[in-house]
C-alpha cells in the first residue's frame, strides 16, 4: 500500500482552508451599499430557494444583520451552506444587473455568509414554528439537504418530522462530501442542530430498509418523504479496478470528512478520472493533501467538461495536470497501483468518443480516483416501493409542483429526483415537498411566502426562484428571444 | 418584539412609520399598497383646490455614484379634485381600520378651512395635517410656507381650524425659517395637536451648464424647488430636537426629512418624534423599504431592552444641551489602529491643512509595512499633545474604526464655560492662556 498521510496538522489545516474566508464588518458594509436594491430582481429568479437577495442586502447596509440572517433562513434553511457551496456564477451572481453595467456583480454569496454567522453566533427567533401541531407524523428517508429542507418547512407547518439517516450524522452530503476548502463539515453540523431545535427529530445510524422495514414506517407515518440522494459511483470496468489503491472520489473525500486532515492517505502520484465538479473537488484536494501530482483524465476535450469554470480555475491554480481525449484502458500494477493504461479518444461519429486504437500509452501513478458520476438508486427504491414509477434512467418521477410519487403518500426531492444538481434545489424541493404534503394532509395550500418586494404589487409577478427557478444561461436566453417579462 | 404601536395625539397605527404627504400618498391605489406593505399611516397629498403641474418637476443633487443624495421637486398641492380625494380617503380609511390615514389640507380663507375641516372628519380621516410648508408656487398665492413664515398668521388659521376641529390636527411647519421653536409655538397657542417637520428646504440643486438654467428645465426656465432626501435629515434632526427640548412646545411630535432606514428613524425618535414620515426614499425604492424598517427597529429596541417605541421617544433630548454648559475640561484625542491603516495618508492632510497641524508623517519604522504602504513610506502619528480632538482625522478615515477618538484623564474636574466665567469672576482661577 503506496498511500499515506502526507502532510503534517499544521499544513493540512492550511492548504485545506477557506478559500472565501468571511467577510469583516467593514468588507460587508461596503459590498452591501454596492447593492442597488432592484425590483423584480434577477437575482431572485435565479435563486431556487427564492431568498429575497436585495432585501437581506438591504438589512446588511442598514446594520439589521439579525433581519438579514431571518430573511436568509426563513426561505432557505440552509441558508449558511448554501452561502458557500452555492455555484453563485451560474445562479444569483450570474444574475445581478451590474453585470451590465460592466462591473463585478455583488458578492451574494458572501453577504448571505456575512448574515448566516452573525445569527449562528447570536441566535434569531422568528424561525420556531407559529401553528398549532396537527398531530400529523411525517417520515423522511434520508438525512441531507433535501430532507433537511423538507422536515424544517413541515415543522413549521405543525407536523411532526422524523428522519431517518443511515450514517452517524445527519446532513448528507454537506457533512460528509462538500470540498473542504469551501466549507468544513462543522457548518453542515451546526445546520442539522438548527433544524433540530425546530422540532425536528433524528433517527441517525438507522438505516431504512434494512434496519427498519418500509411497511413500518409507513404503518406509523402519515406521510414519508424519500430523500437518499445518489448511489455508488460508477464503475470504470477496466481490469485493475479491483487494485487497493483504486478508490471512489465520494469514499476519498469522506475520509477527510470524518478524520483528522493529516491522517488522511494519499498517494504521491494520484489520477482522477472523469470532469465533472466531483473529479474537481478530488484532484484539487488529492494536491492540497500533499500529492506531488493530481491529474485528471477525460475522454472528451476541455470545451465539453460538465465542471463549472470556476471550478476549473481552481484545479488550475492548484497546480493540477490534465490529459483531455484519453480514456483508461487498464490499471497497471501488480498487487499496487504503479500506473495507468489510456488510450486516445475521438469522436465516433454517434456525438460521443470512442477509442482510437494504437495511441495507448502508460501514465505512472500510485492512486486512482473514479469520479465518473453517481449511479441512481433504482433499485434501492423498488425494493422499498414496488411498483413506484421511475423515469429510464432511474430518476423518481414526481409531480413538479407537489413533489408527490406515483405511490400513495410518498414524495420526494433532492438528487434522487433531479438526477444530481446543487443543494440549493435540494432544500427548493424538500420544502416544495413539504407544502404538497401539507396541502394532502390539511386540504390547506401554502402561498410564498411573499417576498417583500413583491407586496401589493399589482399585474402578474415576476415571480421568484421558489416558484420557477432560472439559471443564468437560461436566463440569458429568454433575454435574447424577448420572452423576459411575458 | 417589542410593541411599535403609537397613539399621536389621538391618532393610532400599529407602528411609527407614515408616508409623508407627497406623491407616494396621491392616491387611493398608492395608499392601499403602502399598507399591505406595512405603513403605519399615510398622511395624504395636500387636498386643496385642484392645481395644475408643470413638467418637469423634479431634480436630484448626485454626489459620486449616489444618486438622490438631494432631492427637489417644483410640484404643487393635489392636481386631483378635493372630492375624489376624499372619496378616496373614506375607501381606504373603511378598508384599514386599524392604519392611520390623514388628510393632509390647504385653503384659504376661515369658511374654506371649516369645510375642508368637516369633510375631513367625515371622510374618516384619523387626522388632519395643515400644510403650512410649501416654499414653492403655493407660497406666491400667500399659502404653504407664506403661512408657516409668519406665526402670527399661523396662530390665526390653526385658530379657525380648531373652531371646526372633530379630529387631531397636526400643523406642519416649514425649515425656512430662523427659529423653528417660533412658528412651533404659536401652533401650540392656537391649540394644535400635534406638529410635524420637515416640509422642504428652498433649493437650486444644479444648473445644467451647457443650457445654463437649472434643473427641473421648464421651457427655458426653473424656479427654486423644495428640498429633501437624506441631505436634508441633519437640518431636520435639528429642528425636531429644539421643538422637543422647548418646554412652551408640548405636544408631540411627527419627525420628517431624509428618512430612509429604521436607524434614521430611531434617531428622530430619539430625538422627540412620536411618529416619523417618508417621502424621498419611498420616491427611490418603493413602499418595501418598510419591512426593514419595522424588522431593524423592533430588534434594536429589543436588543436596548425596551418594551415599546413609546420607550424610546425623547431618549436623546436632553443629551443635547446648550454649548456653555458642555464641560471645558473634558479631552478626547485621536489613535489610529495600524493593522487597520491602509495608508492613504488622508487624515494627515486633513489635519496638516484643515485642521491643528496635530499628525505628523513618520518613517514607518518598527511598525513595518501595512497594506497599501510602499517600503518606507511615512505613515501618520497623531501628536498627541497637539491634538485637539476634533475628530477630523477620524471622520476623514476611509476605514470603519481605523482612528478612534479616545478619552484621556486630564485630572481636571468638569467645568463649563458657564463655571469658568464665574470662577473667573471671583478670582478663583486664572484665565485659561490662548491656544498658541
Ligand atoms: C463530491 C460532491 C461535491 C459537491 N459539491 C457541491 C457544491 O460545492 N455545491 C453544491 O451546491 N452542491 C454540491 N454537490 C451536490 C450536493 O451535495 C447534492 O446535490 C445534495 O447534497 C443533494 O441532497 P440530497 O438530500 O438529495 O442527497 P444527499 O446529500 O446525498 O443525502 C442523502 C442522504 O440519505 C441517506 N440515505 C440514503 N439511503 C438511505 C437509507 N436507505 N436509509 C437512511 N438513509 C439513507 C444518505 O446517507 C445521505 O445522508 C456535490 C456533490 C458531490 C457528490
Ligand atoms: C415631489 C414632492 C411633493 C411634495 N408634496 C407635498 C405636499 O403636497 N404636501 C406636503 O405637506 N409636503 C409635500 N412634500 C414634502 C414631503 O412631505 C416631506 O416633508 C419632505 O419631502 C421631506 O421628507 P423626505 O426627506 O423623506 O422626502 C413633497 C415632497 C416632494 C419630494
Ligand atoms: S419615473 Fe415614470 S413618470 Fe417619471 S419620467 Fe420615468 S417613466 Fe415617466
Ligand atoms: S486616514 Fe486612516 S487609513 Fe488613511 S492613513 Fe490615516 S489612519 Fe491610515
Amino acid at each position: 500500500m503506496t498511500l499515506k498521510p502526507r502532510l503534517d496538522a499544521a499544513a493540512a489545516a492550511a492548504n485545506m482552508a477557506e478559500i472565501e474566508p468571511a467577510y469583516s464588518d467593514q468588507q460587508a458594509k461596503v459590498e452591501a451599499d454596492r447593492c442597488l436594491y432592484c425590483f423584480d430582481a434577477p437575482c431572485i429568479m435565479a435563486c431556487p430557494t427564492g431568498i429575497d437577495i436585495p432585501g437581506f442586502i438591504k438589512k446588511i447596509a442598514n446594520g439589521n444583520n439579525t433581519g438579514a440572517g431571518r430573511t436568509i433562513l426563513s426561505a432557505n434553511i440552509l441558508g449558511a451552506s448554501c452561502a458557500r457551496v452555492c455555484p453563485t456564477s451560474v445562479l444569483c451572481e450570474g444574475a445581478c444587473v451590474l453585470l451590465d453595467r460592466d462591473q463585478k456583480p455583488i458578492k451574494i454569496g458572501r453577504l448571505q455568509r456575512y448574515a448566516t454567522d452573525h445569527v449562528y453566533r447570536k441566535g434569531v427567533n422568528g424561525l420556531n414554528p407559529s401553528v398549532p401541531p396537527s398531530g400529523k407524523k411525517v417520515a423522511l428517508i434520508g438525512g441531507g439537504p433535501s430532507s433537511l429542507g423538507c422536515a424544517a418547512e413541515l415543522v413549521r407547518l405543525g407536523h411532526e418530522a422524523v428522519i431517518f439517516e443511515k450514517k452517524p450524522e445527519a446532513g448528507g452530503l454537506n457533512t460528509y462530501g462538500i470540498a473542504y476548502y469551501k466549507m468544513p463539515p462543522q457548518v453542515s453540523l451546526e445546520e442539522v442542530a438548527l433544524v433540530k431545535s425546530l422540532g425536528v427529530e433524528f433517527r441517525c445510524g438507522v438505516e431504512v430498509g434494512k434496519d427498519i422495514a418500509m411497511d413500518e414506517i409507513l404503518k406509523e407515518f402519515d406521510a414519508v418523504f424519500v430523500g437518499i440522494g445518489l448511489g455508488h459511483t460508477h464503475m470504470l470496468g477496466v481490469p485493475g479496478e479491483e487494485l487497493p489503491e483504486v478508490v471512489e472520489a465520494l469514499a476519498f473525500i469522506e475520509e477527510f470528512h470524518t478524520r483528522p486532515l493529516h491522517e488522511v492517505e494519499v498517494g504521491r502520484h494520484v489520477v482522477v478520472i472523469g470532469c465533472g465538479n466531483t473529479a474537481i473537488d478530488a484532484v484539487t484536494q488529492a494536491k492540497r493533501l500533499g500529492a506531488d501530482t493530481a491529474t485528471i483524465i477525460y475522454r472528451r476535450d476541455e470545451g465539453d467538461m460538465p465542471a463549472y469554470a470556476y471550478e476549473y480555475d481552481i484545479a488550475k491554480t492548484d497546480g493540477c495536470d490534465f490529459i483531455f481525449r484519453a480514456a483508461p484502458v487498464k490499471i497497471l500494477g501488480d498487487g499496487a497501483v504503479s500506473g495507468i493504461r489510456l488510450v486516445r479518444t475521438r469522436p465516433n461519429g454517434k456525438g460521443g468518443v470512442g477509442p482510437q486504437p494504437g495511441t495507448e500509452f502508460d501514465v505512472p501513478c500510485d492512486m486512482v480516483i473514479k469520479a465518473l458520476g453517481q449511479q441512481k438508486q433504482g433499485e434501492l427504491l423498488e425494493s422499498l416501493f414496488p411498483g413506484i414509477k421511475l423515469a429510464a434512467n432511474g430518476k423518481i418521477d414526481v409531480d413538479e409542483t407537489t413533489r408527490q410519487t406515483s405511490v400513495d403518500r410518498v414524495y420526494a426531492g433532492g438528487d434522487a429526483v433531479n438526477g444530481g444538481r446543487e443543494v440549493v434545489n435540494a432544500v427548493a424541493e424538500g420544502k416544495k415537498a413539504a407544502r404538497g404534503i401539507h396541502q394532502a394532509l390539511s386540504g390547506e395550500a401554502v402561498e410564498g411566502p411573499v417576498q417583500p418586494t413583491r407586496i401589493g404589487v399589482t399585474g402578474k409577478p415576476m415571480g421568484s426562484g421558489f416558484n420557477n427557478p432560472v439559471r443564468v444561461p437560461e436566463l440569458e436566453r429568454a433575454y435574447a428571444s424577448g420572452q423576459k417579462g411575458s | 418584539m417589542a410593541d411599535l404601536s403609537i397613539n399621536l395625539a389621538g391618532i393610532k397605527s400599529p407602528n411609527p412609520f407614515w408616508v409623508a404627504s407627497a406623491p407616494p400618498s396621491n392616491t387611493a391605489y398608492q395608499c392601499h399598497r403602502a399598507f399591505e406593505a406595512g405603513w403605519g399611516g399615510v398622511v395624504w397629498k395636500t387636498i386643496g383646490d385642484p392645481i395644475v403641474n408643470v413638467s418637469s418637476r423634479y431634480s436630484s443633487h448626485d454626489i459620486g455614484g449616489m444618486r438622490m443624495v438631494g432631492f427637489n421637486n417644483i410640484e404643487l398641492i393635489s392636481d386631483r379634485s378635493i372630492d375624489v380625494n376624499f372619496k378616496e380617503i373614506r375607501e381606504c380609511a373603511d378598508r384599514w381600520p386599524d392604519r392611520a390615514v390623514i388628510a393632509s389640507l390647504m385653503t384659504d380663507t376661515r369658511e374654506n378651512w371649516h369645510d375642508m375641516m368637516k369633510r375631513a372628519a367625515d371622510a374618516g380621516a384619523a387626522g388632519v395635517e395643515l400644510n403650512f410648508g410649501c416654499p414653492h408656487g403655493m407660497c406666491e398665492r400667500g399659502m404653504g410656507s407664506a403661512v408657516g413664515q409668519n406665526p402670527d398668521v399661523i396662530e390665526t388659521i390653526v385658530g379657525w381650524v380648531m373652531e371646526a376641529a372633530e379630529i387631531p390636527v397636526i400643523v406642519k411647519l416649514t425649515p425656512n425659517i430662523t427659529d423653528i421653536t417660533q412658528p412651533a409655538r404659536a401652533a401650540v397657542r392656537a391649540g394644535a395637536d400635534a406638529i410635524s417637520m420637515i416640509n422642504t428646504i428652498n433649493s437650486v440643486t444644479q444648473v445644467n451648464l451647457d443650457r445654463l438654467c437649472p434643473e427641473p428645465y421648464v421651457d427655458g426656465k426653473s424656479a427654486h424647488g423644495g428640498y429633501c432626501g437624506p441631505a436634508v435629515k441633519p437640518i431636520a434632526l435639528n429642528m425636531c430636537h429644539s421643538c422637543a427640548a422647548d418646554p412652551e412646545v408640548n405636544i408631540p411630535i411627527s419627525g420628517i426629512g431624509g428618512i430612509g432606514n429604521w436607524k434614521d428613524a430611531a434617531e428622530f425618535i430619539a430625538l422627540g418624534a412620536t411618529s416619523v414620515q417618508v417621502c424621498t426614499a419611498i420616491m427611490h425604492y418603493g413602499f418595501r423599504i418598510v419591512e426593514d424598517m419595522i424588522d431593524g427597529l423592533s430588534e434594536y429596541l429589543d436588543g436596548k431592552g425596551m418594551a415599546s417605541v413609546n420607550d424610546l421617544v425623547g431618549k436623546a433630548v436632553q443629551s443635547v444641551d446648550r454649548w456653555e454648559v458642555l464641560n471645558l475640561n473634558y479631552k478626547r484625542i485621536a489613535s489610529i489602529d495600524y493593522d487597520k491603516c491602509i495608508g492613504c495618508n488622508l487624515c494627515y492632510i486633513a489635519c496638516e491643512d484643515g485642521a491643528h497641524q496635530a499628525i505628523a508623517l513618520t518613517d514607518p519604522g518598527e511598525r513595518g509595512l501595512g497594506p497599501g504602504r510602499l517600503p518606507g513610506k511615512p505613515i501618520p502619528e497623531i501628536k498627541e499633545v497637539e491634538c485637539v480632538g476634533c475628530n477630523l482625522c477620524s471622520i476623514v478615515c476611509p476605514v470603519d474604526q481605523c482612528i478612534t477618538m479616545v478619552d484621556i484623564e486630564t485630572g481636571r474636574p468638569a467645568m463649563s464655560w458657564k463655571d469658568y466665567q464665574d470662577k473667573l469672576a471671583k478670582g478663583e482661577i486664572d484665565p485659561i492662556p490662548a491656544h498658541p
